[in-house]
């Protein structure tokens, strides 16, 4: 019997034996059970898990990474036995998830006049999970014309679109849709498009429409239909049990599906991995460069040695071509880890795709801790590839946060067995993850330039910087909501906006919104910064709500650019002072002393530690900054605001 | 693989899925004897040996089960 193996996870026979010696006496700490998460578990150890972790922890545990997450699962099949799966996952990434199943077959009852309970539980997210017959009924006409099929697809997502809405008015909840089983048979065969009204081609065609659907009402999709073309619709749907027991997710995929969500629900919390760290000897090339030489090492067309690393370095490639940070780390001198992105003909990874390299001798945590802390990232941001397993060993040991995939013997398997692992799981693509890897370039140059100049002053200053702002604009909405819910560690307050939010403080008079872009002479870096403030009319105080800024343009005096103008456009509409809050977290440490280090007064410390900070604005003198402060061109159509 | 060897593999498998360490399975047990073994921990344990045996059940056979040793029985025959 074939199902979902989570098989990028390492396995441990003595698994059980770990899991009871860690929970046998009171609540093992919150890494610990991580690191009981990461491991590659069958469902009925999935099971034992995540049913243990709902009866241990009543709340929440402590050092979680993000909020915890409310999630119901709503639908037309039986449900309750895949929570389990999603808590465990969730863990995964050191994030929480409690959930909630709802009855078999009533999600049209639950969302259209939720029940107690539901209304209790108060979802932040509701995954619906309805299998396609649902709603094209099952016993339809097969004879269809195509415009009658199209037509029934048509009304089958107009009533899905129905469903949505419920459960946004209702429940005011994110919605996560499953997309639909292809389970129906086949009638033609190969050239079943020929038949329209065909169940297996109106599925196929729903799922389609569905992802247009999902797209303009800002749904998430959790994709089984592509799971499935991985692993075989058997895998994942075992027809006897469905007629049976209503079970449209064979038990055994239960684990998959559960990464599936967790993995949607840490991408709307900005907890998706950044960056790919790289080996370079037997991971992105055959052999040993320092022993083989550049003629030596393997790799490239000719062998299919080499071009299974050459296929490794394409997907590598293709995904910082859509925003991932690459890296190296690597046991080498320097000069012979570059080497062969310089010169070897076959090379796929060029020089300017790597934004750190790290090679050198010593252990490979210090060298990774190295690589985040010069990206300015977090350690849980990094995914970390290595054929060594004694290496993998290490790092998973030493730095339980950093990913580490197993990767399997064959290089040619390497990419498959990355995408799987789906460390990078992303829920929207906006302009700056397109230009990201030439980001990260540019701020190469920055550096060098700095190697080469002494004096600080003097470098910000032949940068020619300008911070160019404006209100929220409709262009940059998925930027600035992206920004919101990613920033982890230049960020005051850590409060998280859905995109509607961000688009209800534009048009609130009482709320002052920037967004802003740092220009210079090396050349765009996007939108780093975002503020919201709010002045209740006739009051004299404006308080900061919302700052936050990138830490790629760390130590660039844009705070204080930043407080020039928040400063200015707050006198301008008569406030006499500026409000500043400091709520800490796990990650945010490094803007503990933000308001201290701007000339803001300290006030109250609220419970959790949470600081107030005052700035009189009649006594405030601008900062003196390298940064020309200049408002972004309004254009008409894009504003968000009032006038 | 003897019938003794697939009764203390099933019974490894039923003390995973009713999380009860000190289970022990007789041939005369049924689901009734045993506190926790409903429906679907029916399921799991039936999905459990499917994998753990290589093996597929039909849908009828596992709801015809009289005992613990009929299930045995039956996980025998279709070894191959």
């Amino acid at each position: 019997m074939r199902f979902p193996d989570l098989d990028w996870l390492p396995r441990n026979p003595a698994w059980t034996d770990d899991f009871k010696a860690a929970t046998s006496h009171g609540k093992p700490d919150i890494g610990e059970l991580q690191r009981l998460a990461n491991h590659c578990l069958d469902f009925l150890k999935t099971n034992r898990f995540g049913n243990y972790l709902a009866r241990a922890f009543d709340g929440t545990p402590d050092g979680l990474s993000a909020r915890p997450v409310r999630l119901a699962l709503l639908g037309s099949s039986t449900l309750d036995y895949l929570q389990p799966a999603i808590r465990v996952a969730a863990l995964r990434r050191l994030a929480w998830i409690t959930t909630y199943a709802g009855g078999y077959n009533q999600y049209r009852q639950e969302l259209g006049d939720p029940p107690e309970e539901l209304r209790r539980f108060a979802p932040d997210m509701v995954v619906l999970a309805i299998h396609a017959e649902e709603l094209l009924g099952s016993e339809g006409d097969v004879g269809l014309s195509a415009e009658a099929a199209a037509a029934k697809v048509e009304a089958a997502v107009g009533a899905l679109r129905r469903v949505w809405r419920d459960a946004r008015q209702d429940l005011g909840a994110r919605i996560i849709q499953q997309t639909f089983l292809p389970t129906p048979l086949s009638l033609l065969g190969s050239n079943e498009h020929r038949l329209p009204g065909s169940p297996q081609r109106l599925v196929a065609a729903l799922n389609e429409r569905l992802r247009d659907a999902a797209a303009e009402d800002d749904v998430d999709l959790l994709a089984i239909d592509d799971a499935v073309r991985t692993d075989g619709l058997d895998a994942w749907h075992d027809r006897a049990l469905w007629l049976r027991a209503k079970q449209q997710i064979s038990p055994a995929a239960a684990p998959m599906y559960g990464e599936l969500a967790a993995r949607i629900v840490a991408a709307r919390l900005g907890r998706s991995a950044k960056c790919l760290v790289l080996d370079l000897d037997n991971t992105i090339w055959g052999g040993v460069i320092g022993d083989d030489g550049l003629d030596g090492i393997l790799l490239g067309e000719g062998s299919a040695g080499g071009e299974a690393f050459g296929s490794f370095q394409r997907y590598a490639k293709s995904l910082s071509q859509r925003g991932i940070i690459l890296a190296v780390c690597s046991k080498n001198d320097e000069e012979n880890a570059w080497l062969p992105f310089d010169e070897h003909p076959e090379m796929v990874l060029k020089r300017s795709d790597i934004a750190c390299l790290v090679a050198n001798w010593e252990d490979k945590p210090a060298n990774l801790r190295r690589i985040a802390r010069s990206l300015n990232i977090g350690l849980d941001s990094l995914v970390f590839a290595d054929d060594n397993p004694f290496e993998r060993e290490l790092v998973r040991r030493e730095l339980p946060m950093v990913a580490v995939p197993e990767l399997p013997d064959d290089p040619a398997l390497y990419a498959a067995a990355l995408a799987r692992a789906g460390y990078f799981e992303a829920v929207a693509v906006t302009d700056d993850d397109l230009r990201r890897s030439g980001l990260y370039q540019e701020n190469r140059k920055r550096e060098e330039l700095l190697a080469s100049t002494t004096d600080l002053g003097s470098y910000l200053r032949s940068l020619s910087m300008e911070l160019r702002w404006s209100h929220f604009t409709r262009i940059d909405l998925k930027r600035v909501t992206q920004l919101i819910n990613k920033s982890n560690q230049f960020n005051l307050t850590t409060r998280r906006l859905a995109e509607e939010e961000v688009a209800d403080a534009a048009a609130d008079s009482e709320c002052l919104t920037l967004q802003l872009r740092l220009v210079d002479r090396l050349g765009d870096n996007g939108i780093i910064g975002v503020v919201i403030a709010r002045q209740v009319p006739a009051s004299a105080a404006m308080h900061v709500e919302l700052w936050l800024m990138s830490c790629r343009v760390l130590g660039r005096q844009v705070e204080a650019a930043t407080l020039n103008l928040l400063a200015d456009l707050a006198r301008r509409r008569s406030a006499k002072r500026l409000i500043g809050t400091y709520i800490p977290t796990a990650k945010n440490g490094m803007v503990r002393d933000h308001y201290r280090k701007l000339g803001f007064t300290e006030g109250d410390v609220a419970a959790g530690g949470a600081t107030t900070w005052t700035l009189d604005l009649d006594t405030f003198k601008p900062i003196a900054t390298e940064i020309e402060l200049r408002e972004a061109a309004p254009s008409k159509a894009a504003a968000l605001s009032k006038a | 693989m003897g019938s003794e060897e697939i009764l203390a593999q099933l019974t490894d498998i039923v003390r995973e899925v009713l999380e009860d360490e000190t289970l022990v399975l007789r041939p005369d047990m049924t689901a009734e004897d045993v506190p926790g073994w409903d429906s679907m921990a029916h399921i799991n344990i039936i999905v459990a040996s499917e994998i753990q045996f290589g093996i597929k059940f039909r849908a009828a056979e596992t709801e015809e089960l009289r005992d613990v040793g009929g299930f045995v029985e039956l996980i025998e025959a279709k070894l191959p």
